[in-house]
This record gives structure tokens, sequence and C-alpha cells, in this order.
């Protein structure tokens, strides 16, 4: 029970997550000021932002319900908790898996964005309802080429549906991203990523300069400080799902901790790149482009790992 | 200094509310972001909604429609927000003393907290006034 509760709360659930995930939107906000040559933020500024949140007063808006609206933060950031533990403990033993967790792990991935749908709609305002909407849509949109993306190297395991024998049929044979099948679908899954974290070109749902901060426009204190860690938590873990899915995750006995430190960096600086060269897309043309292109491809990398290539 | 104004020195949000003016404050406001200055080194960020800021920079006369909006959009901030003013309109009306249609100085409307004068001020002397407020913040 004890060190159930050591997992879910220190390592590898919350204080570490929270850690990794405020460095990681450091190294964010770091990148992007140097690819626009400024010199950018101090180290702890991400701790700085969350602490003088927490410290700020919190507004509960006259039109919006109160209940939906403080609590919604929480499930998001619960979600994210458990996805990080459960990669977590699965990279360090993988016989500790159970039957299903890839899928445990794919619907816990969606709920960081449910619960800013409902905290969206619980604020009682028009841009954001807007912006709630708008993340429905997106969901709607990525959720199928994703669940495809992940489900070849599945396939391509011969129906391994746990996390912990997909990373030992990786390490026994070759990475997913060695095949056609595998890289295929790793260009479809990263194109989703970059949805479900709601980065640019895909940052619809908050668009700034369009409907100013979209569901989070209401959130003031420490519930918007809760939602910005569940954000930067995700940077961290939706990168880490990757890279154990396809890549082989990160062994842990001497130098392989570096390399997959490095895949995951690797990852992460690809986010960061294609977030700063892009412009944000119409809500209708994202879901064309994932309800098109995107899921075809999916489906080309299905039909191959069928096919075994 | 306690950690809560630490951080609050630390991490400034800015909300910009730009009544009226000439633009050419506000283009100098967006200057303090740039490269050159790069604001975002002592962790200023802009944001959209007021309920996030820390800080409400206010550019222009304020007319008798605006001062409604400036009212109702201090007191929907969390606070602790401070109000700067920038430019010479916002700080004493300027030219447009005499007009009908001004409600007067602002600082009668909202508390302010800094006067950055100018017209419009350089991207140096906002930053100058940035860093007399957080000295005022830490002082108390």
């Amino acid at each position: 029970m004890a060190k159930t509760l050591f997992y879910f709360i220190v390592f590898p659930g919350f204080l570490f997550t929270a850690l990794i995930g405020l460095l990681v939107s450091w190294i964010d906000r770091k990148v992007t000021a140097r690819v626009q040559w400024r010199v950018g933020p101090p180290i702890l500024q991400p701790f700085y932002d969350f602490v003088k949140l927490l410290g700020k007063e919190t507004i509960v808006p006259q039109a919006g319900s109160k209940f939906t609206f403080l609590l919604s933060p929480l499930f998001g950031l619960a979600a994210v908790t458990i996805v990080s533990t459960l990669l977590w403990l699965v990279m360090i033993s993988p016989e500790k898996t159970f039957l299903g967790d890839l899928i445990v792990v794919i619907y816990l991935l969606a709920i960081p964005s449910i619960s800013i749908i409902i905290g969206g709609f619980a604020s009682g305002n028009p841009l954001a309802s807007l912006g709630a909407s708008r993340e429905m849509k997106m969901v709607l949109a990525y959720e199928l080429p994703f669940i495809l993306a992940i489900f070849t190297p599945v396939i391509k395991a011969q129906g391994i549906i746990k996390l912990g024998d997909l990373l030992q049929y990786q390490w026994a044979n070759s990475i997913f991203l060695n095949s056609w099948s595998g890289f295929i679908a790793f260009v479809v899954a990263i194109i989703c990523m970059q949805a479900k974290l709601a980065l640019v070109p895909f940052d619809i749902p908050e668009a700034e300069t369009e409907i100013i901060a979209g569901p989070y426009i209401e959130y003031s204190g420490a519930p918007l400080a809760l939602h910005k860690l569940t954000r930067w938590m995700m940077l961290f873990v939706v990168p880490i799902f990757l890279v154990v899915v396809f890549m082989g995750g990160i062994i842990f006995s001497g130098l392989h901790i570096l390399w997959g430190i490095l895949k995951y960096v690797l990852l992460l600086v690809l986010i960061i790149l294609i977030r700063n060269t892009n412009p944000r897309l119409r809500i209708d043309q994202a879901i064309k482009f994932f309800w098109g292109p995107v899921t075809i491809l999916a489906v080309i990398g299905v039909i191959l790992a069928f096919l075994g290539i | 200094m306690d950690l809560k104004t630490k951080a609050l020195t630390k991490s400034i949000w800015v909300f910009h509310f730009a009544a009226a003016s000439c633009n050419n404050c506000d283009i100098e406001i967006l200057d303090a972001m740039t490269p050159k200055f790069d604001l975002e080194r002592f962790g200023m960020l802009k944001v959209g909604s007021i309920r996030h800021a820390d800080v409400m920079l206010v550019t222009g006369a304020i007319s008798h429609k605006a001062a409604v909006r400036l009212k109702r959009l201090y007191e929907q901030a969390a606070k602790p927000c401070l109000v700067v003013a920038v430019g010479c309109c916002a700080c004493s009306m300027c030219i447009f003393r005499d007009s009908y249609n001004m409600a007067g100085p602002f600082d009668r409307l909202v508390p302010v907290h800094a006067y950055i004068p100018g017209c419009p001020p350089k991207p140096e002397a906002i930053i100058m006034g940035v860093v007399k407020l957080v000295k005022a913040l830490k002082k108390g």
C-alpha cells in the first residue's frame, strides 16, 4: 500500500512528472526563444509561474457552474499522473504489466482534453464555450488516426496488447520505427501528438489572437496553475508514450538510459520546431486534414503491418 | 521577501488595454518583447485574458466609453493586479486635456501604480518603468 502510494505521489507519479514537466516547458520556451533570436527565460521560470499562479486570487464567474469549474483541472491532472506512473513502471520492470494497459493509456490520454472541454463549458463565457467546442471537434478529428497509428505496432507484434510485452518484443527483435509500417504510423502519431498537446499548427482551441485563451479564459489563480501544470506534464508524458510504443522505451542499465533520454529529447525538439515553423490552421482545415490525408496514411500503415512489412 | 512576492516579481504577465491611443505606445510595448529587448528574459509574457494578468498596461486617453470598460476590466482582474499608465495620454491626457469626450485622468478611476511618460516612451523607458515597479513590489 505504502509502495503504491509512493509510486503514485513521488516517483514516477505526480512529483517526478511535475518536476520534469516544469523543466520540459522551460526547454520549450528557451528553444522557441533561441529560434526567434531571443535569450529566453531562466531555468526556474515555469516554477515561478506556477508559484505565482497559486498565490493569486481565484475567481469563479457568476454565470458558470462552480463545482465543475473548480473540479475539472483535477481530472486532467489525475489522468496524466496515472499515465506517467504506468509508463515508467512498465519501462523499469516490463513484467509489471497487465492485459490491455495500452488501451488504458490511450483512454487516459484523452481525459486531459475532456477536462479542458468540461472546464470551458462550465465557465459560462462565450469565448470559452467556443474554445471548448473546438477542442471537442479536435478530439473527434485526431483520435481515429492516433488509435490506428498506435495499433500498427500491436498488429506487427502479432497482437501483443501489453506495454511491457511490446517493449520486450522490441528489445528482442528491432524497434518498430525500423519498419515501413512502423515509420508511417510514427509520422501519423507525431502529427496527432501535436494536436493532442494543442500546439501550433493545431492550437485552434485556445487560439490566442482569435479567441484569447479559449477554455482557459475565465480561469485564474490555482485552477489555472493546475491546468498549466497538466499541459506541461502532457508535454512530457505523450512523447514518452510514443518512445515506449515505437522506439523501444528507455532501458534502465548504464549508458542505455542516456540513449533513451536522447530519444525523448529528439522527439521534444521536433515538436518545438514544428510549433515554431507553422501557422495555425482553421478548425475545418484541421478536421479535413485529420480525416483525409492523416487517416489514409494511418490505414496504409495498418495494411502494411498486416502484410508484415 | 517571501516566495510569493519573489514569484510575482519574476513572472509578470501583462494585459494590454489599448484605450484608443494613436498606436505608437502599443507598438513600443510590443517592441519591448522583440529580440533586441526581449522582456521574456525576466518572465514577462503578454496574455489575452485579464483573469491571467498581473499587470494591466493602459495606453491612450480615456474617453467616457473607455472609462466604463476600464473600470469593469480592473474589477475582473485577479488580485494582486497592478496598473501601469504608458505614454503621455494615459499619464496626463496630454493634448486631449480639454476635449469634450474625455473622462478625466484615469488615475481617478482606478489606482495607478506606475507612470511611464513619453510620446511614445522608448522601450528602454518601458523597461525602466518595469524595473521601478518590481523594486516597489519588493519593498512591499
